[in-house]
């Protein structure tokens, strides 16, 4: 009974707070006198730190940082203070997937007369994806994540193997790992990792939404998307790679073990393994991602995010002035890699990142190979319901991957259309087909 | 339970004793049970009564976008009547997620009361000397949060860090995958089996110590077995109590949310929809679609109103009834 009544109580509060909305983290000072105060939503680690340093020089804007749990609880809370009117901060940290959606609730200002001249210091694809396709501007960018390969080099060295340069140099290497070591595998698909998936439709050229005018488009089961499905969805069903999700103490006992021997990710891979596989250091090696067209490399992204300034915020020309500082001063970059460890968005940050990272530290190559792939990154735009695709991805690939048919992966993309769709058809926004 | 009538007692012979002392103001008095009861009626409206309304009225409104859905002035919320309600049962995901939960109660259910039933009576036939630490040992699970039981038992199931599967590796038994699409079911029922016998057991248990031992007495004068007492005189008398555990349990079946969330991200197998109340999360907390986890959680809320006092008016509602 008790468990009865807290789960009731739960659910009543979970809703009650919805209904009352958020706190008191709103300044409600005006533009009278004394220093400008701005509210800074991000979860990236040290990130106070970095602001210190714009503190220390711009007595006039004081910023207070207010550290979040994450991406989705941070949008979660944002939204209720976006519907109840107050309580959302000056600035906020937004990953680039959510962009979309926080739009869609007004709860983004658009900064195109502040901002818009920024627009060649980053890459295009991150560009895109802060603009939403249209002429407005909604957030300055701040770290990329392009999608890499990495690999266990003393595994490769051992099996006379050479980093893939294409899928096809992938697949046959994973056959190769696999047989020489039953227990051994070059990668996984997860079905639990759907911005994974999305990066690597958006090399093979996918953009699973797009903007026309006034009308979206949802192109999620297109031939791009199909070729990504029907590969991994391959490898899968002859057993070359496995088929359980990332980020479970299996995995990770895998990648410590290893058992797992690859891993298409991310610059920020490095912090991953060494939290995970400790045991492993000094015995991986980063490479670019394998291609579907070795002649004009391309790439996508797993993460990064941008800073935007929220529609309830008094002061956007000051949130403005230091997200722009932020993300472009080179001082600032400089703290971002060094202090706050991300990889910053911005063109020429190279300088910022002269020392590959620690679990890294024998491939001195490291950041050429990660900003050769930065700019290769494959324009994408994302809709306002990635939630609801992301989780029909979840759902769908989760039963095509249990079952190890590669028909269900392709299948499954017609599924994850479908409720994308009808999501947007339901909720009222004009879309083709 | 037997403290519940002595404390009526006390309650009635002070009220009963107050007139004689007090001064005789009827008008004050009258008002003194309501100031009294005051602080729980507004809690209980504040905490469970608005809420109950919100949802509900929140159940019959939806988001209206227009053209792109981007910028200020493209979203109000609108009437939506019976809309998402109707959204919520034709969905293709609600009736497996319904069919998943009967499959799991009728797993769940029998075995966890079987369990609660036949360790209580153990405990009470009286024959073992580690009865109170083995009355401990079952009721303990109960105190683990379904969370944290969950994440034991997801550790115990994932076949590299198992130690489950070395033993049965090597047994020669193989190592299933127990997460995987035949077994998750009964991974899911066990964890909660695990943490609900011990709540049930002592229920059961309390119940059997109020029976009279001149009842077992005279039952064992008449030559009757341990068994048959356990069988004739203990399980009918408890009746009541097994009726009422019943109805938890249903009621608990129909709820079931912490143990496949948090196994979900570890398997394949559990969809985002898997029970009626993993769907109004996901469309409450991922799609930000609130209104139609509102309707949703309406329909939970009046099927388990339902059943649980259709199951009491089939029983004749003994289980809330004094035994006498």
């Amino acid at each position: 009974m008790k468990k009865t009544l807290a789960g009731v109580l739960a659910a009543s509060l979970l809703l009650l707070t919805a209904a009352c909305g958020g706190g008191s983290d709103d300044d409600s000072s005006t533009e009278a006198t004394g220093p400008v105060e701005l509210s800074y939503w991000t979860w990236t680690p040290n990130m106070d730190k970095v602001v210190e340093t714009w503190n220390a020089a711009h007595p006039d804007i004081k910023v207070t940082v207010n550290k979040q749990d994450g991406g989705d609880p941070a949008v979660t809370k944002l939204l209720t203070a976006i519907k109840a009117g107050s309580g959302a901060p000056d600035i906020m940290q937004a990953e680039y997937q959510k962009i979309p959606t926080l739009v869609s609730a007004d709860a983004l200002a658009d900064i195109k007369d502040e901002a818009g001249s920024l627009k060649d210091k980053f890459p295009e694809a991150n560009w895109t994806s802060v603009t939403v396709g249209s002429d407005s501007v909604y957030a300055v960018p701040q770290d990329n994540a392009p999608l890499m390969f990495f690999y266990r080099k003393d595994v490769f060295d051992k099996l006379g193997l050479a980093a893939p340069k294409t899928w096809d140099e992938y697949a046959a290497a994973a056959r190769k790992v696999h047989q020489a070591d039953a227990k051994q595998y070059l990668g996984t698909f997860s079905a639990a990792d759907a911005g994974q998936f999305a990066g690597l439709a958006q090399q093979a050229g996918a953009s699973w939404w797009s903007v026309d005018g006034d009308t979206w488009n949802v192109n999620i089961n297109d031939a791009a998307t199909q070729k990504v499905a029907g590969f991994w969805g391959g490898l899968v069903q002859e057993g070359a790679i496995s088929n359980t999700p990332q980020y479970t103490p299996e995995w990770n006992a895998a990648l410590n073990d290893g058992s797992q021997v690859g891993w298409v990710s991310a610059v920020w891979a490095p912090g991953v393994l060494e939290g995970n596989a400790g045991k492993t250091k000094g015995k991986w090696a980063a490479a670019p991602l394998p291609q579907w067209d070795a002649a004009t490399p391309k790439t996508g992204n797993w993460g990064g995010s941008a800073t935007a300034v929220t529609t309830q915020s008094k002061h956007k020309k000051q949130a403005t002035e230091f997200i722009q500082w932020l993300n472009t001063d080179p001082a600032a970059l400089k703290l971002l890699a060094g202090t706050a460890n991300v990889y910053p968005a911005a063109l020429d940050s190279s300088e910022a990142l002269a020392t590959p990272p620690a679990f890294f530290a024998g491939q001195a190559d490291f950041y050429t190979i990660a900003a050769e792939a930065a700019k290769q990154g494959n324009p994408f735009t994302y809709g306002p319901n990635v939630n609801v695709a992301y989780s029909a991805f979840n759902d769908t690939f989760g039963k095509a991957a249990e079952a190890k048919q590669s028909a269900q992966f392709t299948a499954a993309l017609a599924t994850m259309q479908q409720q994308t769709l009808d999501d947007m058809k339901n909720t009222g926004f004009k879309v083709a087909g | 339970m037997t403290t519940v009538p002595a404390t009526e007692q006390v309650i009635a012979e002070r009220s009963v004793a107050t007139p004689a002392a007090g001064r005789p103001r009827r008008g004050r008095r009258a008002g003194t049970p309501y100031a009294f009861l005051a602080p729980a009626i507004v809690l209980f409206a504040a905490f469970l009564g608005a809420p109950i309304v919100y949802a509900a009225y929140l159940s019959l409104r939806k988001v209206q976008v227009k053209g792109l859905g981007l910028g200020s002035g493209a979203r109000s919320e609108v009437w939506a009547g019976v809309e998402n309600y109707v959204r919520s049962v034709t969905d293709a995901e609600f009736l497996p997620s319904v069919g998943r939960i009967g499959a799991y109660g009728l797993i769940v259910v029998p075995v966890m009361l079987g369990l609660a039933l036949l360790f209580a009576l153990l405990l009470d036939a009286g024959r073992t000397r580690v009865g109170g630490f083995a009355r401990t040992a079952i009721f303990l699970p109960y105190a683990v949060p379904a969370v944290v039981a969950s994440l034991l038992w997801g550790f115990l199931y994932l076949p590299r860090i198992s130690p489950l599967n070395d033993i049965l590796e090597g047994s020669g038994l193989g190592s299933p995958n127990l997460l995987g699409s035949s077994w998750i079911l009964y991974a899911v029922a066990n964890i909660a089996i695990w943490g609900g016998t011990g709540f049930n057991m002592i229920v059961l248990y309390t119940a059997l110590k109020a029976i009279p031992q001149d009842m077992y007495e005279a039952a064992r004068l008449d030559g009757a077995s341990e068994v048959q007492i356990a069988w004739r005189i203990k399980i009918p008398i408890i009746a009541p109590s097994l009726v009422m555990t019943f109805v938890f349990s249903l009621i608990a079946t129909l709820q079931v949310f912490a143990e496949p969330m948090t196994l979900r991200p570890l398997s394949n197998t559990i969809s985002a929809t898997w029970t009626p109340l993993m769907k109004v999360y996901r469309d409450a907390f991922i799609r930000n679609d609130i209104y139609s986890a509102a309707a949703t959680s309406v329909i939970i809320a009046v099927a388990t109103f339902a059943l649980s006092f259709g199951f009491l008016k089939l029983v004749g509602s003994r289980a809330f009834r004094q035994e006498d």
